[in-house]
């Protein structure tokens, strides 16, 4: 919490900026204080973790960033965007143009080609078929897959399942990318690889980052900060200062 | 999302649950199917009954009369027109004009008299009229034996069958059956008739008959101020037995021997209006009772008739009756159209349980699309696109099916027809608008059916969406 606000101020305006942000469930009898009072602020061009145990609320904070969950109170500002005030239409546009995401499992539609997949979003933003076609190609490109893209998502690696499923979260050029557990169905090789491309993303194309994990160590190895969550709130914020330092000269290099 | 991307993408998903979309879409086409079945029997009997109609010449005819004519006094449409003695005399000139008029086809004198036959040197007193050319298409020849006349003017005559009976003696006794026409055609066809009657003579004699005949004389013409009555004779051949009777809507004074209408005409048989005439001076052209004015279509017949009684004529037409049937038709369509509808109602409640289940199957894939960009109403409008998708082939497929039923009962029942040696009749009719209606139909219950799945689609929550596995 302490370093924080160096970080943003070294990184210029916030990306993301999250006030007192609340999320609480009805289950049954008992009420579930999911996110309690997070405030935080995460520059751009950021990489930033989330930390915690199953359960400490750092999917339901990615969610509300993602604009997929509406706060029960406080506010979630993303890009200038007040979040809580966007009418689910807006909400749509604002998950299809400003945010790109990556989950756990995925989440590639199986009935659909590779190629299929990663245009899906264009789709949604009625982009000509022509021109969709090559933003396609190019992404998965990018990610290596040129030579798989008309093959369906069950008959690649998982590996290779995420490395599409990125494509498709980077194919509307968000300035934010947010990633629930990428790691998570790889193997310690496959997901090095992941992380990466998700760094070299955020480098190249100054796209802020906001990965959750459970994993301190890939944490540590790729965030510039790391932000702790236990029972819903705000436990600890620190900056992780060899990457910070590595992020810088390679900055420097750009 | 754009409407190609959407139908592109409804496509794929209703072929990734092959089997059971296929089977929701046979729904909606066996419900499209008996509408069509039904929509196109309830067409199929309309056309067949306006088209018999439309033989028995009864719903393109204006009947006209002269106002001279006291049968109508007290009527209230006569009473507003001229006084029978101002208005016109239904002579040639007339008959002319009224075939000139547009939309007529012909129009032609009603001469009707009654008369004495000799057959075998046998008196037979009967009811005589006449036929123009084009009544041979009439329906009531459809079983006639023998021919129908070889010209307007030829002297033939073509008997109904319970006149053939008297002729033969064979009247059956009531209740007896009838005997064949073929039977009661073998002795009398080529036989010769002798027809005595009273011919009507404008005096002097001057001009020569309007169109040619064969008749004799056989008194001596008198001369007179008007005209005189003539006794005369005519030979006729018989040339056919209508089984049927052509005239059964005229009642007592109906018909039972006709005779080609240029004959009739150069009989000059004296007509019972031709007493009233002896007040007039004697014109040179025929004066007739009444015309038979024929229309092209049965939907011209009231402008006709208007125009017939600017004239100055009575007239009549069985519009109204036809009118009325259209009416009963109207209320058949409405039936045949809510059985019909049935089906598809149970197929569009189908559609709905298959909708409903794709949601619950895809709900993952809901909230993916959702998590990638996609809109509520992207979520929504796909959905739509898959039961209007379902609707438009099922409604397609259900025409096809609908369309070969007809066809295959259409077959069958010429097959009984004919074995019943009816001819066979084409009563099972699919119109175009019919088609086209059926698929629009077919799309427009699908996309209602899609209501309430594709709301319920839109308002998936993706968090929970997302978790579902």
């Amino acid at each position: 919490m302490t370093t924080a606000p160096v970080v943003s101020s070294a990184r210029g305006t916030a990306a993301v900026r999250i006030e007192n942000l609340c999320r609480q469930y009805q289950m049954g009898e008992t009420l579930i204080r999911a996110v309690d009072g997070v405030s935080v602020a995460i520059g751009a061009g950021e990489f930033v973790a989330l930390l915690g145990s199953s359960g400490s609320g750092k999917s339901s904070v990615l969610n509300l960033i993602a604009g997929l969950d509406r706060p029960t109170s406080g506010s979630v500002v993303v890009q200038d965007r007040d979040l809580a005030k966007l009418s689910r239409e807006d909400l749509a546009k604002y998950r299809l143009h400003v945010v790109g995401m990556v989950f756990q499992s995925f989440n590639l539609i199986a009935s659909m080609t590779l190629a299929e997949n990663v245009e899906l979003p264009l789709r949604f933003a009625e982009v000509d078929r022509s021109q969709r076609t090559n933003l396609a190609r190019e992404a998965l490109e990018r990610v290596g897959l040129r030579a798989r893209m008309n093959h369906r998502p069950s008959e690649l690696s998982g590996g290779e399942q995420q490395r599409a499923a990125l494509a498709r979260a980077l194919i509307n050029r968000p300035k934010v990318l947010l990633a629930d557990e990428p790691t998570g169905n790889l193997d310690s090789h496959t997901g090095t690889e992941i992380m990466d491309m998700v760094r070299q993303f955020n480098r190249e194309l100054g796209m802020t980052v906001v990965m959750v994990t459970h994993e301190r160590a890939l944490a540590e190895r790729y965030a510039q900060r790391m932000i702790f969550l236990a029972d819903g709130k705000l436990i600890d914020d620190r900056a992780n200062a060899s990457t910070v330092l590595d992020s810088r000269e390679q900055g420097g290099r750009l | 999302m754009k409407i190609p991307d959407l139908t592109e993408l409804a496509l794929r998903n209703l072929r990734e649950s092959l089997l059971r979309n296929s089977l929701t879409t046979v729904g909606i086409s066996v419900g499209v199917a008996s509408l069509v079945a039904m929509l196109s029997l309830g067409t199929g009997l309309q056309e067949l009954l306006s088209q018999r109609l439309a033989k028995s010449g009864l719903f393109d005819t204006v009947f006209v009369s002269s106002r001279r004519d006291l049968r109508g006094m007290g009527r209230e449409e006569e009473r507003k027109g001229p006084t029978p003695g101002e208005s016109r005399v239904l002579d040639e000139p007339a008959r002319q004009e009224m075939e000139r008029l547009p939309n007529v086809s012909e129009a032609y004198p009603d001469i009707r008299f009654a008369a004495e036959l000799r057959y075998e040197d046998k008196p037979h007193l009967t009811m005589i009229s006449a036929l123009p050319l084009s009544a041979k298409s009439n329906d009531a020849f459809d079983g006639m034996q023998g021919n129908f006349f070889s010209s307007d003017t030829g002297a033939e005559a073509i008997l109904q069958k319970s006149f053939a009976e008297e002729l033969l003696g064979k009247t059956p006794p009531l209740g007896a059956p009838e005997p064949a026409v073929t039977e009661l055609a073998k002795p009398l066809l080529g036989k010769e008739l002798t027809l005595r009657y009273a011919q009507r003579q404008a005096a002097p004699v001057t001009q020569p008959p309007l169109r040619g005949n064969g008749a004799t004389a056989v008194g001596d013409s008198v001369e007179g101020a008007a005209y005189s009555v003539v006794s005369r004779e005519q030979k006729l051949r018989i040339v056919g037995i209508a089984d049927l009777d052509p005239e059964t809507m005229r009642g007592p004074t109906r018909a039972k021997v006709f005779l080609p209408l240029g004959l009739a005409e150069g009989l000059h048989v004296m007509q019972p209006t031709d007493l009233r005439e002896i007040s007039r001076a004697p014109t040179d052209q025929p004066v007739y009772s009444s015309i038979s004015v024929r229309v092209r279509n049965p939907a011209q017949v009231q402008p006709v008739e208007d125009t017939i009684k600017k004239m100055g004529f009575n007239t009549f037409s069985i519009l109204d009756a036809s009118n009325s049937l259209r009416q009963v038709f109207r209320v058949l369509y409405a039936f045949l159209g809510i059985f019909g509808s049935l089906a598809l109602t149970v197929a569009s409640i189908g559609i709905v349980n298959t909708l409903v289940m794709a949601i619950l199957e895809r709900r993952r894939e809901i909230g993916i699309m959702k998590a990638i960009g996609a809109s509520d109403g992207d979520i929504k409008k796909l959905f739509f696109a898959e039961a209007g998708a379902m609707g438009i082939l099922g409604g397609i497929v259900g025409v096809v099916l609908g369309w070969a039923i007809g066809q295959i009962i259409n077959f069958g029942t010429n097959i009984w027809l004919k074995s019943q040696s009816l001819p066979s009749e084409h009563f099972w009719v699919v119109p175009l608008w019919l088609v086209v209606f059926s698929i629009i139909f077919a799309f427009l219950v699908s996309l209602v059916s899609g209501l309430y799945p594709a709301a319920r689609a839109a308002r998936l929550d993706p968090v929970q969406a997302l978790r579902y596995e």
